[in-house]
Protein backbone atom coordinates (compact mmCIF):
# COMPACT_ATOMS: atom_id res chain seq x y z
CA UNK A 1 0.00 0.00 0.00
CA UNK A 2 1.72 3.57 -0.97
CA UNK A 3 0.57 6.37 0.81
CA UNK A 4 1.54 9.62 0.96
CA UNK A 5 0.83 10.36 4.82
CA UNK A 6 3.29 10.74 7.41
CA UNK A 7 4.41 7.38 9.16
CA UNK A 8 4.29 9.37 12.06
CA UNK A 9 2.49 12.65 12.78
CA UNK A 10 2.09 14.52 16.44
CA UNK A 11 0.21 17.64 16.48
CA UNK A 12 0.44 19.46 19.94
CA UNK A 13 1.52 16.48 21.98
CA UNK A 14 1.36 16.09 25.38
CA UNK A 15 1.96 14.19 28.15
CA UNK A 16 1.29 14.33 31.75
CA UNK A 17 2.24 11.99 34.06
CA UNK A 18 -0.38 11.80 36.93
CA UNK A 19 0.60 12.74 40.51
CA UNK A 20 1.48 9.69 42.63
CA UNK A 21 2.22 9.58 45.95
CA UNK A 22 3.86 12.88 47.04
CA UNK A 23 5.16 13.15 43.60
CA UNK A 24 3.39 16.09 41.96
CA UNK A 25 1.54 15.45 38.92
CA UNK A 26 4.45 16.31 35.77
CA UNK A 27 4.32 17.62 32.37
CA UNK A 28 7.09 15.05 30.42
CA UNK A 29 5.97 17.07 27.06
CA UNK A 30 4.31 20.16 26.49
CA UNK A 31 2.95 20.50 23.08
CA UNK A 32 5.06 19.33 19.72
CA UNK A 33 4.62 18.84 16.68
CA UNK A 34 6.35 16.53 13.65
CA UNK A 35 5.70 15.23 10.91
CA UNK A 36 8.04 11.92 9.74
CA UNK A 37 7.83 10.58 6.30
CA UNK A 38 9.06 6.72 5.22
CA UNK A 39 12.61 6.00 4.53
CA UNK A 40 13.51 9.24 6.98
CA UNK A 41 15.97 8.77 9.44
CA UNK A 42 14.55 10.73 12.45
CA UNK A 43 16.36 12.01 15.75
CA UNK A 44 15.23 13.44 19.01
CA UNK A 45 17.99 15.37 20.86
CA UNK A 46 18.14 16.64 24.33
CA UNK A 47 19.74 15.86 27.49
CA UNK A 48 18.40 13.68 30.75
CA UNK A 49 14.80 14.39 31.38
CA UNK A 50 13.75 16.25 28.24
CA UNK A 51 11.09 13.80 27.51
CA UNK A 52 12.50 11.90 24.47
CA UNK A 53 11.50 8.18 26.07
CA UNK A 54 8.16 10.03 26.92
CA UNK A 55 7.85 10.48 23.35
CA UNK A 56 8.97 7.15 22.00
CA UNK A 57 6.40 5.55 24.69
CA UNK A 58 3.63 7.37 23.07
CA UNK A 59 4.69 6.43 19.64
CA UNK A 60 5.14 2.81 20.33
CA UNK A 61 1.31 2.76 21.73
CA UNK A 62 2.99 1.48 25.21
CA UNK A 63 1.51 5.18 27.06
CA UNK A 64 -1.55 6.74 26.32
CA UNK A 65 -1.30 10.36 25.24
CA UNK A 66 -2.68 13.28 27.90
CA UNK A 67 -3.25 16.21 24.95
CA UNK A 68 -2.92 16.90 20.78
CA UNK A 69 -3.21 14.22 18.40
CA UNK A 70 -0.59 11.29 17.28
CA UNK A 71 -1.01 9.32 14.14
CA UNK A 72 0.93 6.44 13.42
CA UNK A 73 0.84 4.54 10.45
CA UNK A 74 -2.54 5.62 9.82
CA UNK A 75 -3.70 4.59 12.83
CA UNK A 76 -4.59 5.43 16.53
CA UNK A 77 -2.09 4.79 18.84
CA UNK A 78 -5.15 4.99 22.00
CA UNK A 79 -7.63 2.87 20.07
CA UNK A 80 -5.38 0.22 17.80
CA UNK A 81 -2.29 -0.47 19.71
CA UNK A 82 -1.65 -3.91 19.41
CA UNK A 83 -1.94 -3.12 15.26
CA UNK A 84 0.23 -0.06 15.42
CA UNK A 85 2.91 -2.69 17.61
CA UNK A 86 2.82 -5.21 15.36
CA UNK A 87 4.50 -3.02 13.07
CA UNK A 88 7.07 -0.91 14.88
CA UNK A 89 10.35 -2.41 15.92
CA UNK A 90 11.36 -0.72 19.41
CA UNK A 91 14.71 -0.83 21.29
CA UNK A 92 13.91 0.35 24.66
CA UNK A 93 16.98 2.76 26.51
CA UNK A 94 17.34 -0.44 29.04
CA UNK A 95 17.63 -3.44 27.23
CA UNK A 96 15.22 -6.02 28.63
CA UNK A 97 17.02 -9.39 27.67
CA UNK A 98 16.09 -12.57 29.29
CA UNK A 99 19.12 -13.10 30.90
CA UNK A 100 18.12 -17.08 31.95
CA UNK A 101 17.65 -18.29 28.19
CA UNK A 102 19.82 -18.50 25.19
CA UNK A 103 20.49 -15.47 22.35
CA UNK A 104 18.20 -17.62 19.92
CA UNK A 105 15.65 -18.29 22.33
CA UNK A 106 15.59 -14.75 23.03
CA UNK A 107 14.56 -13.88 19.68
CA UNK A 108 12.39 -16.87 19.06
CA UNK A 109 10.39 -15.74 21.90
CA UNK A 110 9.95 -12.54 20.76
CA UNK A 111 9.20 -13.84 17.46
CA UNK A 112 6.06 -15.79 18.96
CA UNK A 113 4.64 -12.79 21.30
CA UNK A 114 4.46 -11.51 17.39
CA UNK A 115 2.26 -14.70 16.61
CA UNK A 116 5.11 -15.56 13.52
CA UNK A 117 4.59 -19.51 12.96
CA UNK A 118 7.97 -20.88 14.15
CA UNK A 119 9.58 -21.51 11.04
CA UNK A 120 9.96 -17.88 9.97
CA UNK A 121 11.12 -17.11 13.38
CA UNK A 122 14.02 -19.73 12.40
CA UNK A 123 14.77 -18.35 9.38
CA UNK A 124 14.96 -14.66 10.41
CA UNK A 125 16.72 -15.84 13.66
CA UNK A 126 19.59 -16.84 11.46
CA UNK A 127 19.99 -14.12 9.82
CA UNK A 128 19.05 -11.09 12.22
CA UNK A 129 22.40 -13.04 14.14
CA UNK A 130 24.00 -12.91 11.17
CA UNK A 131 23.22 -8.95 10.55
CA UNK A 132 24.17 -8.65 14.65
CA UNK A 133 27.24 -10.56 14.63
CA UNK A 134 26.40 -12.67 17.27
CA UNK A 135 26.23 -15.62 15.40
CA UNK A 136 28.60 -17.87 17.66
CA UNK A 137 26.65 -16.57 20.30
CA UNK A 138 23.17 -18.10 19.13
CA UNK A 139 23.34 -20.66 22.03
CA UNK A 140 25.32 -18.86 24.62
CA UNK A 141 23.31 -17.75 27.61
CA UNK A 142 22.17 -13.66 27.18
CA UNK A 143 24.19 -13.15 30.45
CA UNK A 144 27.73 -13.71 29.17
CA UNK A 145 26.85 -11.08 26.73
CA UNK A 146 28.83 -7.84 26.56
CA UNK A 147 26.94 -4.23 26.71
CA UNK A 148 27.61 -3.86 22.84
CA UNK A 149 26.83 -7.48 22.41
CA UNK A 150 23.09 -7.10 24.04
CA UNK A 151 22.68 -3.78 22.26
CA UNK A 152 22.92 -5.70 19.00
CA UNK A 153 20.76 -8.38 19.92
CA UNK A 154 18.26 -6.31 21.37
CA UNK A 155 18.28 -4.45 17.82
CA UNK A 156 18.53 -7.96 16.07
CA UNK A 157 14.80 -8.84 18.28
CA UNK A 158 13.34 -5.79 17.06
CA UNK A 159 13.52 -6.61 13.95
CA UNK A 160 11.81 -9.99 13.83
CA UNK A 161 8.93 -8.54 12.88
CA UNK A 162 10.10 -6.79 9.87
CA UNK A 163 9.19 -3.74 10.77
CA UNK A 164 7.70 -0.85 9.44
CA UNK A 165 10.02 2.06 11.44
CA UNK A 166 12.52 0.93 14.43
CA UNK A 167 12.58 3.16 17.25
CA UNK A 168 16.13 3.59 18.86
CA UNK A 169 16.14 4.84 22.18
CA UNK A 170 19.64 6.10 23.23
CA UNK A 171 20.95 2.86 21.47
CA UNK A 172 24.49 3.77 22.32
CA UNK A 173 24.35 5.38 25.59
CA UNK A 174 26.79 3.73 28.15
CA UNK A 175 28.95 1.79 25.12
CA UNK A 176 32.52 2.10 25.01
CA UNK A 177 33.77 4.17 21.40
CA UNK A 178 34.31 0.46 19.75
CA UNK A 179 31.15 -1.07 20.79
CA UNK A 180 29.72 1.97 19.64
CA UNK A 181 31.29 2.58 16.60
CA UNK A 182 29.96 -1.43 15.85
CA UNK A 183 26.63 -0.15 16.22
CA UNK A 184 26.02 3.09 14.24
CA UNK A 185 27.72 0.47 11.42
CA UNK A 186 25.13 -1.94 11.67
CA UNK A 187 22.38 1.00 12.15
CA UNK A 188 23.79 2.55 8.59
CA UNK A 189 23.67 -0.58 7.26
CA UNK A 190 19.62 -0.49 7.55
CA UNK A 191 19.17 3.04 6.79
CA UNK A 192 21.11 2.50 3.84
CA UNK A 193 18.05 -0.48 3.29
CA UNK A 194 16.01 2.04 3.34
CA UNK A 195 14.44 1.23 6.88
CA UNK A 196 12.56 4.16 8.79
CA UNK A 197 14.01 4.94 11.97
CA UNK A 198 13.49 7.18 14.97
CA UNK A 199 16.14 7.39 17.31
CA UNK A 200 16.82 9.88 20.52
CA UNK A 201 20.04 10.41 21.66
CA UNK A 202 22.04 13.58 23.99
CA UNK A 203 24.94 12.41 21.90
CA UNK A 204 25.81 15.08 19.24
CA UNK A 205 28.12 12.92 17.10
CA UNK A 206 25.72 10.46 16.89
CA UNK A 207 22.97 12.70 15.81
CA UNK A 208 25.04 14.08 13.21
CA UNK A 209 25.91 10.25 12.06
CA UNK A 210 22.85 8.82 12.02
CA UNK A 211 20.16 11.50 11.70
CA UNK A 212 18.63 13.13 8.27
CA UNK A 213 16.77 15.40 10.29
CA UNK A 214 16.29 16.81 13.91
CA UNK A 215 14.00 17.79 16.60
CA UNK A 216 16.14 19.65 19.69
CA UNK A 217 13.98 19.23 22.63
CA UNK A 218 14.47 20.59 26.09
CA UNK A 219 11.74 20.92 29.00
CA UNK A 220 9.53 18.65 26.83
CA UNK A 221 9.72 21.17 24.13
CA UNK A 222 11.27 21.85 20.55
CA UNK A 223 13.75 24.39 20.89
CA UNK A 224 14.72 24.07 16.75
CA UNK A 225 14.52 21.51 13.97
CA UNK A 226 15.80 21.05 10.94
CA UNK A 227 19.12 18.82 9.61
CA UNK A 228 22.25 18.45 11.14
CA UNK A 229 23.79 20.82 9.23
CA UNK A 230 21.25 23.23 8.50
CA UNK A 231 21.03 23.81 12.74
CA UNK A 232 25.02 23.91 12.92
CA UNK A 233 24.84 26.62 10.61
CA UNK A 234 22.14 28.46 11.82
CA UNK A 235 22.59 28.04 15.62
CA UNK A 236 26.55 27.68 15.34
CA UNK A 237 29.35 29.24 13.35
CA UNK A 238 31.18 27.13 11.41
CA UNK A 239 34.28 27.09 13.52
CA UNK A 240 35.26 26.96 17.31
CA UNK A 241 38.30 28.20 19.50
CA UNK A 242 38.21 26.31 22.47
CA UNK A 243 40.48 27.49 25.14
CA UNK A 244 41.80 26.35 28.65
CA UNK A 245 43.85 28.38 30.78
CA UNK A 246 45.19 28.54 34.27
CA UNK A 247 42.91 28.46 36.77
CA UNK A 248 44.45 31.82 38.43
CA UNK A 249 44.18 33.50 34.81
CA UNK A 250 40.73 32.35 33.81
CA UNK A 251 38.57 34.89 35.23
CA UNK A 252 40.21 37.74 33.63
CA UNK A 253 41.09 36.05 30.90
CA UNK A 254 37.17 35.01 30.44
CA UNK A 255 36.07 38.79 31.18
CA UNK A 256 38.93 40.43 28.73
CA UNK A 257 37.04 37.64 26.30
CA UNK A 258 33.35 39.00 26.54
CA UNK A 259 34.26 42.44 26.09
CA UNK A 260 36.78 41.81 23.46
CA UNK A 261 35.76 42.35 19.41
CA UNK A 262 35.55 38.28 19.38
CA UNK A 263 32.10 38.19 21.57
CA UNK A 264 30.42 41.68 20.09
CA UNK A 265 31.97 41.39 16.52
CA UNK A 266 28.93 40.57 13.61
CA UNK A 267 25.51 39.12 13.30
CA UNK A 268 23.87 36.68 16.13
CA UNK A 269 25.99 33.52 15.72
CA UNK A 270 28.83 34.80 14.53
CA UNK A 271 31.08 36.25 17.56
CA UNK A 272 30.12 34.84 20.49
CA UNK A 273 31.85 33.86 23.48
CA UNK A 274 30.92 31.15 25.86
CA UNK A 275 32.26 30.45 29.35
CA UNK A 276 32.15 26.42 30.55
CA UNK A 277 33.67 25.84 33.50
CA UNK A 278 36.42 24.25 32.39
CA UNK A 279 36.94 26.22 29.41
CA UNK A 280 35.92 29.20 27.09
CA UNK A 281 34.40 28.62 23.97
CA UNK A 282 35.13 31.29 20.59
CA UNK A 283 32.20 30.53 18.24
CA UNK A 284 33.84 32.37 14.78
CA UNK A 285 33.84 32.11 11.25
CA UNK A 286 37.68 31.46 11.42
CA UNK A 287 39.44 30.12 14.39
CA UNK A 288 42.78 30.50 13.69
CA UNK A 289 42.48 34.49 13.12
CA UNK A 290 40.62 34.14 16.20
CA UNK A 291 43.33 32.68 18.11
CA UNK A 292 45.51 35.43 16.60
CA UNK A 293 43.16 38.29 18.68
CA UNK A 294 43.50 36.27 21.52
CA UNK A 295 47.39 36.52 21.34
CA UNK A 296 47.27 40.07 20.31
CA UNK A 297 45.28 40.57 23.88
CA UNK A 298 48.64 38.70 25.11
CA UNK A 299 46.34 36.48 26.86
CA UNK A 300 48.29 33.12 27.04
CA UNK A 301 45.57 29.98 27.20
CA UNK A 302 47.29 26.56 28.33
CA UNK A 303 45.69 25.21 25.63
CA UNK A 304 43.53 26.21 22.30
CA UNK A 305 42.03 24.13 20.17
CA UNK A 306 40.44 25.22 16.47
CA UNK A 307 37.06 22.76 15.20
CA UNK A 308 34.31 22.48 13.34
CA UNK A 309 31.01 23.31 15.32
CA UNK A 310 28.97 20.32 16.58
CA UNK A 311 25.62 20.04 17.41
CA UNK A 312 26.32 20.14 21.06
CA UNK A 313 27.17 23.94 20.31
CA UNK A 314 24.07 24.28 19.08
CA UNK A 315 22.48 23.11 21.73
CA UNK A 316 24.47 25.01 24.06
CA UNK A 317 23.54 28.23 22.15
CA UNK A 318 19.71 26.92 22.11
CA UNK A 319 19.64 26.44 25.94
CA UNK A 320 22.63 27.49 27.63
CA UNK A 321 23.60 24.63 29.02
CA UNK A 322 26.24 21.70 28.40
CA UNK A 323 23.85 18.94 26.71
CA UNK A 324 26.08 16.18 29.11
CA UNK A 325 26.53 17.65 32.41
CA UNK B 1 -2.61 -14.97 26.91
CA UNK B 2 -1.36 -18.62 25.14
CA UNK B 3 1.73 -17.15 24.15
CA UNK B 4 2.42 -15.56 27.44
CA UNK B 5 1.84 -18.61 28.87
CA UNK B 6 4.13 -20.77 26.77
CA UNK B 7 7.18 -18.32 27.68
CA UNK B 8 6.83 -18.74 31.49
CA UNK B 9 6.53 -22.56 30.45
CA UNK B 10 9.84 -22.33 28.72
CA UNK B 11 11.52 -20.95 31.23
CA UNK B 12 9.81 -22.85 33.84
CA UNK B 13 11.38 -26.52 31.33
CA UNK B 14 14.70 -25.60 32.60
CA UNK B 15 13.92 -26.14 36.00
CA UNK B 16 11.05 -28.29 36.48
CA UNK B 17 12.93 -31.62 37.49
CA UNK B 18 14.38 -29.39 40.57
CA UNK B 19 11.01 -27.68 41.51
CA UNK B 20 9.39 -30.94 41.13
CA UNK B 21 11.62 -32.87 43.70
CA UNK B 22 11.16 -29.81 46.03
CA UNK B 23 7.24 -30.27 45.49
CA UNK B 24 7.76 -33.98 46.77
CA UNK B 25 10.52 -33.80 49.10
CA UNK B 26 8.62 -31.18 50.82
CA UNK B 27 4.88 -32.34 51.78
CA UNK B 28 6.90 -36.18 52.57
CA UNK B 29 9.20 -34.45 54.97
CA UNK B 30 6.04 -32.44 56.47
CA UNK B 31 3.89 -35.53 56.98
CA UNK B 32 6.71 -38.03 57.83
CA UNK B 33 7.70 -34.89 61.26
CA UNK B 34 3.89 -34.99 61.77
CA UNK B 35 2.70 -38.20 61.23
CA UNK B 36 6.04 -39.83 63.70
CA UNK B 37 6.78 -37.00 65.95
CA UNK B 38 4.09 -34.28 66.57
CA UNK B 39 0.99 -36.21 65.55
CA UNK B 40 2.02 -38.61 67.66
CA UNK B 41 2.38 -36.80 70.78
CA UNK B 42 -1.05 -35.13 69.87
CA UNK B 43 -3.38 -38.27 69.55
CA UNK B 44 -1.98 -39.07 72.54
CA UNK B 45 -3.00 -36.58 74.43
CA UNK B 46 -6.17 -34.67 72.70
CA UNK B 47 -7.47 -37.70 70.61
CA UNK B 48 -10.45 -35.94 70.66
CA UNK B 49 -9.90 -32.69 69.85
CA UNK B 50 -9.75 -32.86 66.08
CA UNK B 51 -12.79 -34.60 64.57
CA UNK B 52 -11.85 -38.06 65.57
CA UNK B 53 -9.08 -38.66 63.05
CA UNK B 54 -5.49 -38.80 63.17
CA UNK B 55 -3.82 -35.43 63.64
CA UNK B 56 -1.55 -36.12 59.85
CA UNK B 57 -5.04 -36.93 58.16
CA UNK B 58 -6.39 -33.75 59.83
CA UNK B 59 -3.16 -31.59 59.46
CA UNK B 60 -2.30 -33.07 55.64
CA UNK B 61 -4.83 -30.83 53.74
CA UNK B 62 -4.86 -27.81 55.93
CA UNK B 63 -0.83 -27.89 54.82
CA UNK B 64 -1.97 -28.79 51.41
CA UNK B 65 -4.05 -25.51 50.88
CA UNK B 66 -1.35 -23.40 53.21
CA UNK B 67 1.18 -24.43 50.81
CA UNK B 68 -0.80 -23.52 47.63
CA UNK B 69 -1.56 -20.33 49.25
CA UNK B 70 2.22 -19.96 50.29
CA UNK B 71 3.36 -20.83 46.60
CA UNK B 72 0.88 -18.85 44.67
CA UNK B 73 1.29 -15.92 46.40
CA UNK B 74 5.33 -15.83 46.29
CA UNK B 75 5.07 -16.47 42.76
CA UNK B 76 2.15 -13.78 42.25
CA UNK B 77 4.31 -11.07 44.25
CA UNK B 78 7.56 -11.33 44.25
CA UNK B 79 7.63 -13.15 40.63
CA UNK B 80 4.91 -10.68 39.12
CA UNK B 81 7.01 -7.85 40.89
CA UNK B 82 10.27 -8.78 39.07
CA UNK B 83 8.61 -9.42 35.65
CA UNK B 84 7.54 -5.94 35.85
CA UNK B 85 10.43 -4.13 36.98
CA UNK B 86 12.77 -5.77 34.65
CA UNK B 87 11.66 -8.84 33.35
CA UNK B 88 9.40 -10.67 30.95
CA UNK B 89 7.11 -8.09 30.95
CA UNK B 90 9.13 -5.28 29.81
CA UNK B 91 10.65 -7.22 26.72
CA UNK B 92 6.74 -7.83 25.76
CA UNK B 93 5.48 -4.55 26.54
CA UNK B 94 6.53 -3.37 23.15
CA UNK B 95 5.39 -6.31 21.73
CA UNK B 96 1.41 -6.79 20.12
CA UNK B 97 0.17 -8.29 23.24
CA UNK B 98 -1.44 -5.90 25.64
CA UNK B 99 -1.11 -5.87 29.53
CA UNK B 100 -4.21 -7.68 30.55
CA UNK B 101 -3.05 -10.57 28.55
CA UNK B 102 0.50 -10.47 30.29
CA UNK B 103 -1.47 -10.98 33.03
CA UNK B 104 -3.81 -13.97 32.18
CA UNK B 105 -0.76 -15.15 30.64
CA UNK B 106 1.22 -15.33 33.80
CA UNK B 107 -1.41 -16.44 36.19
CA UNK B 108 -2.39 -19.24 34.12
CA UNK B 109 1.06 -20.43 34.50
CA UNK B 110 1.23 -19.61 38.10
CA UNK B 111 -2.20 -22.10 38.39
CA UNK B 112 -0.56 -24.54 36.75
CA UNK B 113 2.43 -24.67 39.00
CA UNK B 114 0.06 -24.73 42.09
CA UNK B 115 -1.56 -27.36 40.06
CA UNK B 116 1.33 -29.39 40.00
CA UNK B 117 2.39 -28.69 43.36
CA UNK B 118 -1.05 -29.25 44.96
CA UNK B 119 -0.69 -32.62 42.82
CA UNK B 120 3.09 -34.22 43.97
CA UNK B 121 1.45 -33.01 47.49
CA UNK B 122 -1.68 -35.04 47.08
CA UNK B 123 0.58 -38.49 45.67
CA UNK B 124 2.43 -38.08 49.02
CA UNK B 125 -0.87 -38.06 50.95
CA UNK B 126 -1.98 -40.97 48.93
CA UNK B 127 1.27 -42.75 49.85
CA UNK B 128 0.58 -42.60 53.55
CA UNK B 129 -3.05 -43.37 52.90
CA UNK B 130 -4.05 -40.21 53.69
CA UNK B 131 -6.70 -39.63 50.87
CA UNK B 132 -7.73 -41.80 48.31
CA UNK B 133 -10.20 -42.41 45.12
CA UNK B 134 -12.12 -39.22 43.85
CA UNK B 135 -12.11 -37.39 47.10
CA UNK B 136 -8.24 -36.94 45.72
CA UNK B 137 -9.30 -34.68 42.69
CA UNK B 138 -11.42 -32.77 44.41
CA UNK B 139 -8.95 -31.67 46.82
CA UNK B 140 -6.62 -30.99 44.16
CA UNK B 141 -9.03 -28.67 42.57
CA UNK B 142 -9.79 -26.98 46.26
CA UNK B 143 -5.78 -26.46 46.68
CA UNK B 144 -5.59 -24.89 43.22
CA UNK B 145 -8.68 -23.02 43.52
CA UNK B 146 -7.16 -21.78 46.85
CA UNK B 147 -3.84 -20.76 44.96
CA UNK B 148 -5.44 -18.67 42.45
CA UNK B 149 -7.43 -17.05 45.27
CA UNK B 150 -4.11 -15.58 46.54
CA UNK B 151 -2.22 -15.36 43.31
CA UNK B 152 -4.62 -12.85 41.54
CA UNK B 153 -4.85 -10.19 44.14
CA UNK B 154 -1.38 -10.78 45.22
CA UNK B 155 -0.52 -9.94 41.19
CA UNK B 156 -2.66 -7.31 40.92
CA UNK B 157 -0.92 -5.24 43.90
CA UNK B 158 2.64 -6.06 43.00
CA UNK B 159 2.49 -5.46 39.51
CA UNK B 160 2.85 -1.87 40.72
CA UNK B 161 5.34 -2.50 43.50
CA UNK B 162 8.78 -1.24 42.80
CA UNK B 163 11.09 -2.13 46.20
CA UNK B 164 10.44 -5.94 47.02
CA UNK B 165 11.20 -5.53 50.31
CA UNK B 166 7.35 -4.48 50.61
CA UNK B 167 6.70 -7.96 49.49
CA UNK B 168 8.97 -9.61 52.10
CA UNK B 169 7.07 -7.51 54.97
CA UNK B 170 3.26 -8.46 53.36
CA UNK B 171 4.42 -12.36 53.48
CA UNK B 172 5.33 -11.87 57.06
CA UNK B 173 2.53 -9.72 58.81
CA UNK B 174 -0.21 -10.33 56.66
CA UNK B 175 0.54 -14.44 55.20
CA UNK B 176 2.12 -15.89 57.61
CA UNK B 177 -0.64 -15.32 60.31
CA UNK B 178 -2.61 -16.67 58.51
CA UNK B 179 -1.48 -20.12 58.84
CA UNK B 180 -2.54 -19.60 62.88
CA UNK B 181 -6.11 -18.16 62.60
CA UNK B 182 -7.06 -20.17 59.65
CA UNK B 183 -7.13 -23.98 61.46
CA UNK B 184 -3.81 -24.98 59.32
CA UNK B 185 -2.36 -26.66 62.69
CA UNK B 186 -5.18 -27.12 64.56
CA UNK B 187 -9.25 -26.32 64.34
CA UNK B 188 -10.43 -23.15 64.77
CA UNK B 189 -12.58 -24.45 66.97
CA UNK B 190 -9.45 -24.64 69.40
CA UNK B 191 -9.10 -20.69 69.33
CA UNK B 192 -10.99 -18.78 71.90
CA UNK B 193 -14.46 -18.13 70.70
CA UNK B 194 -14.33 -14.33 70.34
CA UNK B 195 -11.61 -14.45 67.73
CA UNK B 196 -13.16 -17.08 65.70
CA UNK B 197 -15.51 -15.20 63.70
CA UNK B 198 -12.33 -13.40 62.40
CA UNK B 199 -11.34 -17.40 61.17
CA UNK B 200 -14.36 -17.31 59.36
CA UNK B 201 -13.07 -14.59 56.95
CA UNK B 202 -10.09 -15.43 56.46
CA UNK B 203 -9.45 -16.49 52.71
CA UNK B 204 -7.09 -19.55 53.99
CA UNK B 205 -9.43 -20.66 56.44
CA UNK B 206 -12.09 -21.17 53.19
CA UNK B 207 -9.38 -22.80 51.38
CA UNK B 208 -8.50 -24.99 54.53
CA UNK B 209 -11.71 -26.04 54.92
CA UNK B 210 -12.62 -26.92 51.63
CA UNK B 211 -9.59 -29.26 51.25
CA UNK B 212 -9.83 -30.85 54.73
CA UNK B 213 -13.67 -31.92 54.10
CA UNK B 214 -12.82 -32.71 50.75
CA UNK B 215 -9.93 -34.94 52.20
CA UNK B 216 -11.73 -36.55 55.32
CA UNK B 217 -15.02 -37.54 53.17
CA UNK B 218 -16.95 -35.27 55.37
CA UNK B 219 -17.71 -32.03 52.69
CA UNK B 220 -21.55 -30.95 52.05
CA UNK B 221 -22.38 -29.37 48.91
CA UNK B 222 -23.81 -26.31 50.94
CA UNK B 223 -20.48 -25.90 52.76
CA UNK B 224 -18.31 -26.29 49.56
CA UNK B 225 -20.20 -24.03 47.52
CA UNK B 226 -19.58 -20.95 50.27
CA UNK B 227 -15.88 -21.97 50.31
CA UNK B 228 -15.65 -22.20 46.07
CA UNK B 229 -17.86 -19.01 46.00
CA UNK B 230 -15.58 -17.12 48.20
CA UNK B 231 -12.41 -18.09 46.77
CA UNK B 232 -13.45 -17.70 43.11
CA UNK B 233 -14.65 -13.85 43.91
CA UNK B 234 -11.00 -13.19 45.11
CA UNK B 235 -10.01 -15.05 41.68
CA UNK B 236 -11.98 -12.96 39.55
CA UNK B 237 -11.62 -9.96 41.58
CA UNK B 238 -8.17 -9.93 41.39
CA UNK B 239 -7.82 -10.65 38.26
CA UNK B 240 -10.67 -7.70 37.30
CA UNK B 241 -8.38 -5.10 38.97
CA UNK B 242 -5.20 -6.86 37.59
CA UNK B 243 -6.63 -5.75 34.44
CA UNK B 244 -6.23 -1.93 35.41
CA UNK B 245 -3.46 -2.53 37.56
CA UNK B 246 -1.31 -4.06 34.71
CA UNK B 247 -2.20 -1.41 32.55
CA UNK B 248 -0.80 1.84 34.71
CA UNK B 249 2.26 0.45 35.30
CA UNK B 250 3.08 -1.34 31.71
CA UNK B 251 1.76 1.16 29.94
CA UNK B 252 2.61 4.68 32.28
N1 LIG C 1 6.34 6.80 34.41
C1 LIG C 1 6.62 8.06 34.80
N2 LIG C 1 5.92 8.64 35.79
C2 LIG C 1 6.21 9.90 36.18
N3 LIG C 1 7.16 10.67 35.65
C3 LIG C 1 7.89 10.15 34.66
C4 LIG C 1 7.67 8.82 34.18
N4 LIG C 1 8.54 8.57 33.19
C5 LIG C 1 9.28 9.70 33.06
N5 LIG C 1 8.90 10.65 33.93
C6 LIG C 1 9.46 12.00 34.05
O1 LIG C 1 9.28 12.67 32.84
C7 LIG C 1 10.45 13.42 32.50
C8 LIG C 1 10.92 13.04 31.12
O2 LIG C 1 11.41 11.71 31.18
P1 LIG C 1 11.91 10.93 29.91
O3 LIG C 1 10.86 10.95 28.88
O4 LIG C 1 12.41 9.62 30.37
O5 LIG C 1 13.12 11.86 29.45
P2 LIG C 1 14.40 11.50 28.58
O6 LIG C 1 14.18 10.19 27.92
O7 LIG C 1 14.51 12.63 27.61
O8 LIG C 1 15.56 11.47 29.52
C9 LIG C 1 11.46 13.16 33.59
O9 LIG C 1 11.47 14.27 34.46
C10 LIG C 1 10.96 11.93 34.27
O10 LIG C 1 11.26 11.97 35.65
MG1 LIG D 1 15.22 8.49 28.08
Amino acid sequence: MVSTHPLVEARDLTKVYPARGSTPEFRAVDGIDFALERGESFGLLGPNGAGKSTTMRMIAATSPISGGSLRVLGMDPMKQGPEIRARLGVVTQDDHLDNELTVRENLHIYGRYFGLPRAVIRERATRLLDFAQLQEKAGDQVETLSGGMRRRLTIARSLINEPDILLLDEPTTGLDPQARHILWDRLFQLKQQGVTLILTTHYMDEAEQLCDRLVVVDHGRIVAQGSPQELIHRYATREVLELRFRLDERDTAAEKLRTSVLATGGTDAEGRVELLPDRVLVYTADGEAALATVHAMSLTPLTALVRRATLEDVFLKLTGRSLIE
Amino acid sequence: MLRVFRYWVTLYRRTWRGSIVINVLNPLLFLIGIGAGLGALVDDNAPAQIAGVSYAAFFAPGMLAAAAMQNAFLEGSAGVARAAGFGAYRSATPTPLRPEQLAAGHLLFITFRVLIASGAFIVVMAAFGLIGGWWALGALLGATLTGVAFAAPAAAWAVGVRKLRHIDTVFRFVIMPLYMFSGTFFAVSQLPEWIRPVSYLLPLWHGVELCRTLSLGTATITGSSVHIAYLLTLAIGGFLVARVTYRRRLHP
